[in-house]
């Protein structure tokens, strides 16, 4: 805030998103932590949509979009491109976001993260086909009620668990694999800032709560974000070489049910007996991330009693 | 100085001497041996050039539209279901407007799988917004990779080339081929300028949505850039001719038309035949004429109005087929020639299709129907009949 020189804004705002958009807010963090000597390949989805209306455009920085699913692609070619011609300093980040990434896009992205390139892929993961009208896919989670899982009296909206993308990415054995959320903007950009660093193919995906595909109010984007990582349900973790280096801790465990309560795409959980067994099913599965990246904040002074 | 080399090899060659700096590239036959030849070309240093093996043909499309974006020189090639693939991809690369270049070694479609020469693959994606050339001999083949870049990249033009050329018959075949020097293909093609690359100094964005407003100015831009590239297309041509003293005229190529009562349309490598065929009907008398068609994509209207006017019958022979209608050289040529004075009569004829060989037998069955007035599409060469479900037992 204090510098004076006059600063090219990377990520305009008067683009189209809805209010509380988790997305827009995600990208603007991003935009600012890595611009602006970057070059951005787009997929398809939401965050393209809203921004590039022909003639208008938010974006500040060389920013491409081909398809839906070649981001990955187009970005490899574009790390290519750049070192080809000298270029050793632009950064190279490729945009998805959930089905963009873990569905239609699968292959090019292994391709690329096989292949080395020296991107930073994120991922906006707000847990649906927002952009076509709220459809499921492989990261939809366990119960999410969408227009093509929906809840109804034979069903409590998506039947299988969330594709473990970051698991799935670190096996390919890149440098550097994070978790985030826009509702921590610090160690949101604080990944972005250090994923850049690095070279080679780096992954990160971010939680993007969507006012509009999860029933929240507008308002509580930020709420919503929140109660997910402090749940357990969205763990945030950085895996460097293969190894989990840091984590966000936990103070306090929240019960999923606070998370669950304040999205309408989870409602049908709270109005049956069934619906109360999966609320179990949903608090194992936390609890199994909290176990599984230890999550639990030591009690205080716990440290200087070992 | 002329060398007996593969088809592929000589196309693998041309692409090295216009030095691309990125080349993506995925197997499939016919095609592979010309990115096989050029990964052992970087391989061994004799091409200075990121070489990226990319697991898909959609990717092998947009990992180069995304190098050709951020402003290098590119090369990709495929066939048949590759270029299926990256169906998607192509048209996006037509209508951005990249100078990309691509060779399709051409082969049929499934199904049944098969991996021997039609031109259905290319003929698939002939709306996307690319020009297309065929080659009917592999020294055109490797001598339209030359005018491919030299004319993608052309201000004028700024529209990405198919180089096609038939599976097998060309791309498997070796024949003696002549090579220009590094230093004359450099004075033939000079280094790539984009117009617009992704630039941090100078941000940029590409692929933006349309709406109803915009979409349809942008569309017919893509379509007046097609058809503006047509002179461009004969110019390259004719600069090529005149510096190495060989090669086509770029659009279409006259043989034996003069006096001709009967003119034989016909892309790729079946022209040679063709040729043959009518050397020796000739000498019986016959006044028979061939038409080469070199790009199909932008079409040449007025160039073949003019070349046919006057001319009695026109014979399409073509290798693929518009399931439920006929052959789409056959449409076109029609198409064009309605409504012109004097049209000639023009009967369709199919052949070759999955690599069935088009022989002399084959050519003069076709000229004695056209001569006696052949209506609508035939089917040359289908001995008897198949009925084919799907399957077989």
């Amino acid at each position: 805030m204090t510098q004076a020189t006059e600063k090219r804004e990377l990520f305009s705002p008067g683009h189209t998103a809805c209010s509380g958009c988790g997305q827009s807010l995600a990208a603007r963090l991003v935009l600012e932590a890595a611009g602006p000597d970057i070059v951005i390949a787009n997929n398809t989805g939401c965050l393209e949509v809203f921004t590039t209306r022909a003639p208008m455009s938010s974006w500040g920085v060389p920013w491409i979009h081909s398809l839906f699913e070649n981001s990955a692609a187009l970005a490899s070619g574009i790390d290519v491109a750049l070192r080809a011609q000298g270029n050793d300093h632009t950064k190279v980040l490729a945009f998805g976001g959930d089905g963009g990434t873990a569905d239609i896009s699968f292959g090019a992205l292994s391709g690329m993260l096989e292949r080395g390139h020296d991107v930073l892929y994120v991922c906006f993961d707000n847990e649906a086909y927002m952009n076509t009208g709220i459809q499921r896919s492989g990261l939809t989670p366990f119960c999410g009620s969408t227009t093509t899982s929906p809840a109804g009296k034979k069903s409590m909206g998506k039947h299988e668990y969330k594709k473990d993308m970051p698991a799935i990415v670190a096996a390919h054995h890149i440098p550097y694999v994070a978790t985030a959320c826009v509702s921590y903007p610090r160690d949101l950009q604080r990944k972005v800032k250090k994923a850049l660093s690095i070279c080679g193919p780096k992954y990160l995906q971010v939680l993007v709560p969507c006012p509009l595909g999860w029933y929240h109010k507008p308002e509580e984007t930020y709420k919503v974000g929140k109660l997910a990582v402090e749940t357990g349900i969205y763990p945030l973790f950085e895996i460097e070489n293969g190894e989990v280096t840091r984590v966000q801790k936990i103070k306090e465990k929240v019960p999923v049910e606070e998370y669950l309560k304040i999205q309408r795409r989870f409602k049908q959980l709270f109005a049956s007996e069934e619906g109360k067994e999966d609320i179990k099913k949903i608090q194992e599965y936390a609890d199994r991330n909290i176990e599984h990246y230890g999550l639990m904040a030591d009690p205080v002074g716990a440290a200087k009693n070992e | 100085m002329k060398k007996v080399m593969e088809g592929s090899l000589g196309v693998a060659n041309a692409v090295r001497l216009c030095k691309p700096q990125m080349i993506a590239a995925y197997p499939i036959t016919p095609q592979t041996h010309i990115v096989e030849g050029l990964a052992k070309m970087v391989a061994d240093g004799n091409l200075d050039c990121h070489y990226v093996n990319v697991e898909s043909e959609h990717s092998a499309a947009s990992v180069t539209l995304g190098a050709a974006a951020a402003g290098v020189r590119v090369f990709t090639a495929s066939s048949s279901q590759g270029i299926m693939l990256m169906a998607e991809v192509i048209f996006n690369i037509g209508s951005i407007r990249l100078p990309i270049v691509m060779v399709c070694v051409n082969r049929a479609l499934s199904f049944p799988i098969n991996i021997w020469n039609d031109q259905q693959d290319s003929f698939a994606v002939r709306d996307a917004g690319w020009i297309q050339l065929y080659a009917e001999d592999n020294q055109e083949a490797t001598d339209m990779i030359f005018q491919a870049y030299r004319l993608a990249e052309d201000h004028r033009v700024s529209m990405p080339v198919m180089v096609c050329l038939d599976g097998f018959i060309l791309s498997h075949a070796f024949e003696p081929l002549d090579l220009p020097e590094q230093a004359q293909v450099e004075e033939y093609l000079p280094p790539y300028k984009p117009i617009v690359k992704l630039d941090p100094e100078n941000p940029l964005t590409m692929g933006v949505m349309g709406g109803p407003e915009v979409y349809m100015e942008m569309r017919k831009s893509v379509q007046d850039a097609m058809i503006d590239a047509m002179p461009v297309i004969e110019e390259v041509a004719d600069e090529f001719k005149k510096m190495f003293g060989r090669g086509s005229a770029g659009l279409m190529e006259e043989y034996r038309m003069d006096d001709a009562e009967l003119v034989i349309l016909s892309m790729g490598s079946v022209l040679g035949t063709v040729k043959e065929v009518v050397d020796e009907r000739r000498e019986k008398g016959e006044k028979i004429g061939v038409l080469k068609l070199r790009c199909y994509r932008p079409f040449p209207v007025e160039q073949l109005r003019s070349a046919l006017a006057g001319i009695p019958k026109v014979a399409v022979l073509e290798k693929d087929i518009s399931l439920g209608y006929e052959g789409a050289l056959f449409t076109d040529l029609k198409a064009a020639l309605y409504n012109t004075e004097n049209a000639p009569k023009i009967s369709g004829f199919i052949a070759g299709l999955g690599g069935r060989d088009i022989t002399r037998k084959t050519i003069n069955d076709l000229i004695d129907m056209a001569k006696s007035g052949a209506e609508g599409t035939t089917f040359l060469d289908t001995a008897k009949e198949i009925a084919y479900l799907g399957g077989v037992q």
